[in-house]
């Protein structure tokens, strides 16, 4: 759990980052399969109205996932 | 080799891979739809023909991301793809992939080449990879795979020639395993591949990392992995997190192999400019609001025809029938109690093969994953999933093939509540019912100038049953504790014009499912329910003509009353009319007398046999015409207050009930068969016919 990091659900419409790891094994497991690397590009296209969920680009593809799934993303900045 | 045996091809690809335009252009109407043996997951299997005198067998399996399965759908297809003892082994694998998005296709791809099976790699959606301007050393990439690629594009078919030339030739199983497993795994999976005789390591593998997933495998075989992971330090899941950055390194460097031009997103600018008003604050929620309203009503505006149709050609078939048929009760069991039953499931075709067409056309496009997207978070509030939108809509025409089409949400808890609180969205068979009381109770006036009444009576019986829906699922919400977790990780695909042979294909095979899953059920509890309606204890029904003609020796009856009052006179000392009776004092505080009492038993099974059952007891059982069951039910007199039976509190009392209440067996027998047992669908026919008891209870004591 490193400090100071940032994580996906802190990202702002349009910002990109890289993936440094995950803060959840049971998840991060599928977050692989689904191509959220570490050391992959990463974008923060949009947020659903309500705010959750967000919808991200990864691997030249649009994933959308739950706000708490995304925090468990860390990015490099 | 043992003696030949039809070719098997297993379709295998991640969800949105276009694997089922494939399957459907490849198969076209030789589809037939069933169950993998001894479990709920639909299986969709038809014949191809591959060249000439080969005939092969293609089953298309639910789209997966991996062979890791995150819900019982998905779990199916690890299931037949390790094991390779089986009888439903696939002979050859086609591994569909979005040449889009070739990685997280590859990802699969190279997990099933280590499974040992032979396998080709469909490279599909050509077109928008030319229009993304990449390019793909496709040989450089058989030979690094070492399994034949062949470009195809699933919607116009191009392709498919080279596809079925390559099937019908002999494949070679890869020798190359692209995934290395650990050396610290590696005592483990050699012992267990010797135990269990498995044909390669990556099975063996596969095993220890998932045995829970695999239900092929015996008690005495999983006591065993057991044992062995425990000498060997291993535990399912323990490198699959590694596994799959090892298969995505390799993928890496392959593509930067045979990559030749990389890609430009600017094909999907227009799905992300049509976001910018889809997922919008405000317009997203207007325009998802106006497609549902647009499904109601195209549900019930074009629906109407083919079902006046429908219900004129059975009505037909059985006075026919019965006309040329020798008369006894073998002739009346069949013009009484099958054909009217078959027409009981028949009727709702028209609108579930609308309903099925609309939602169809929404998944196609893309849009149903914006409407996950959007619904996600108030879902969830309640104990849902963004995916119970579908099912909840569904819902609306009819919950049967509502509730199979929960299977895509992976959460057992989210599935179970939205199984649970489905029938209690409005469903079409509720509509005769509705449609006959709100005739009878509510004037057709309008109200603030112009609403109808009756129609907005209509809609709020239809709010009332989603709010019920709602509010049972926020308290299931906190009485189901588990620990399993909830979670989303969908894709949203670029948006694209629906494939309408796909949506076609759709249509045909809900609508099939709906008639034989719900049809055994309805037919059989129609034939006993007509048992029990046209036989009764005694002699009072074979003398019902001379008991009434007794009776009635002053009025003057003509033939055809006379034969309605004997139909009347054959009900109330039926079976079905001696439960009514015996009912009476349960149902007396809601309002309702034994003649209501024998329609809410007849109409058990499906409640749009009150309507049916209401002619007959009210001796006006020759008219199909519903104006003259209205007015009858209107003169009918309480003997107690002396004023007409049906009162509005009556009427309101009736309508409540019919919107809680199951009646309805197929939900029951379906809900058995999705949650594997008796447990759930019994506890919500008691939930729902208390929720209907005491509401209609209250509704008849307020307004009375």
């Amino acid at each position: 759990m490193s400090e100071g990091n940032k994580n996906v659900a802190q990202m702002k419409p349009g910002e990109v980052g890289i993936i440094a790891g995950f803060t959840d094994e049971h998840l991060s497991v599928k977050l692989l399969e689904m191509g959220c690397l570490p050391g992959a590009a990463i974008r923060f296209n949009f947020s659903a109205p309500l705010g959750d969920p967000v919808c991200i680009s990864v691997l030249g593809y649009e994933l959308s996932l739950r706000l708490d799934e995304a925090a468990t993303i860390s990015i490099l900045n | 080799m043992s003696t030949p045996k039809r070719l098997k091809i297993a379709f295998v690809g991640n969800p949105n891979s276009g694997k089922s335009s494939l399957f459907n252009h490849l198969t076209g109407l030789n589809q037939k739809i069933g169950n993998f043996p001894g479990v709920t997951v639909e299986k969709r299997a038809g014949y191809s023909t591959l060249k000439d005198g080969l005939v092969a067998e293609i089953i298309d399996l639910p789209g997966i991301y991996s062979l890791y399965p995150r819900s019982i759908d998905e779990r199916i297809v690890s299931e037949i793809l390790l094991d390779h003892h089986a009888e439903s082994c696939p002979d050859k694998i086609v591994v569909v992939a979005d040449a889009t998005n070739l990685k997280r296709g590859l990802l699969l791809l190279t997990q099933v080449i280590d499974v040992g099976l032979p396998t080709v790699l469909a490279l599909n959606m050509m077109d928008l990879v030319a229009k993304a301007g990449i390019s793909y050393d496709i040989n450089a990439l058989s030979n690094q795979l070492g399994v034949p690629v062949v470009p195809i594009n699933a919607r116009n078919g191009t392709g498919l020639e080279e596809l079925k030339k390559v099937l019908s030739n002999p494949l070679t199983i890869p020798e190359k395993k692209i995934f290395h497993i650990y050396d610290e795994a590696q005592v483990a999976v050699k012992t267990l591949r010797d135990h269990l005789q498995l044909d390669n390591d990556y099975e063996a593998y596969q095993i220890l990392q998932q045995p829970n997933s695999l239900g092929f495998l015996s008690k005495e075989q999983h006591q065993y992995i057991d044992e062995i992971s425990k000498q060997h330090g291993f535990f399912p899941g323990k490198f699959q997190g590694a596994e799959t950055i090892q298969r995505y390194t390799f993928i890496q460097n392959l593509l930067d192999t045979v990559t030749l031009r990389a890609s430009n997103d600017s094909w999907k600018l227009y799905s992300s400019k049509l976001d910018k008003i889809l997922i919008h604050k405000v317009w997203g929620y207007v325009i998802f609001f106006t497609v549902l309203f647009a499904i109601f009503q195209s549900i019930f505006a074009w629906a109407t025809v083919p079902m006046d149709f429908i219900d004129g050609l059975f009505a037909s078939a059985s006075n026919y029938l019965s006309g040329v048929l020798p008369d006894g009760p073998l002739t009346r069991l069949l013009t009484e109690g099958i054909i009217p039953g078959i027409g009981g499931i028949v009727i709702f075709v028209p609108q579930i093969a609308i309903l099925f067409a609309c939602i169809a056309v929404l998944e196609e496009s893309g849009y149903m994953a914006r409407v996950v997207f959007l619904m996600d978070k108030i879902m969830r509030k309640f104990g849902l999933n963004g995916k119970s939108v579908v099912p909840l809509m569904s819902g609306v025409a009819c919950a049967i093939p509502a509730i199979m089409a929960t299977r895509t949400i992976d959460n057992w808890k989210e599935r179970t509540i939205t199984i649970f609180v489905t029938p209690l969205m409005s469903c079409s068979a509720r509509l005769p019912v509705f449609t006959i009381l709100i005739a009878l109770i509510v004037p057709d006036q309008l109200a603030l100038g112009f609403f109808n009444r009756q129609g907005l009576t209509l809609m709020g019986l239809y709010l009332l049953g989603f709010a019920a829906a709602m509010l049972s699922a926020l308290v299931m919400k906190y009485i189901i504790q588990v620990k399993e977790r909830s979670y989303l990780l969908m894709e949203l695909p670029a948006y694209r014009w629906p494939k309408w042979l796909n949506v076609g294909y759709t249509i045909v095979e809900k609508t099939k499912a709906f008639v034989f899953e719900a049809g055994k059920v309805i037919i059989a509890i129609s034939v006993v329910l007509w048992v029990l309606a046209s036989y009764g204890p005694g002699d009072k029904i074979e003398k019902a003509r001379e008991n009434v003609l007794q009776q009635s020796s002053n009025l003057r009856l003509t033939e055809q009353g006379l034969e309605d009052r004997v139909a009347a006179y054959k009900l109330e000392n039926s079976y079905a009319g001696i439960i009514g009776k015996g009912i009476e004092p349960i149902i007396r505080p809601l309002g309702f007398d034994w003649k209501i009492g024998i329609a809410l038993i007849t109409s058990f099974a499906a409640r749009e046999v009150f309507v049916g059952t209401m002619a007959t007891i009210y001796s006006v059982g020759s008219t199909e015409d519903q104006t003259t069951i209205k007015i009858r039910m209107k003169e009918e007199i309480n003997p107690e207050t002396g004023g007409s039976r049906f009162t509005p509190a009556v009427g309101f009392s009736l309508l409540v009930f019919y919107t809680f209440a199951m009646q309805c067996m197929s939900t029951i027998a379906v809900v058995y068969r999705e949650t594997k047992g008796w447990k759930w669908p019994l506890i919500q026919l008691a939930y729902m016919t208390v929720l209907a008891y005491v509401s209609a209870f209250v509704v008849f004591q307020i307004l009375s």
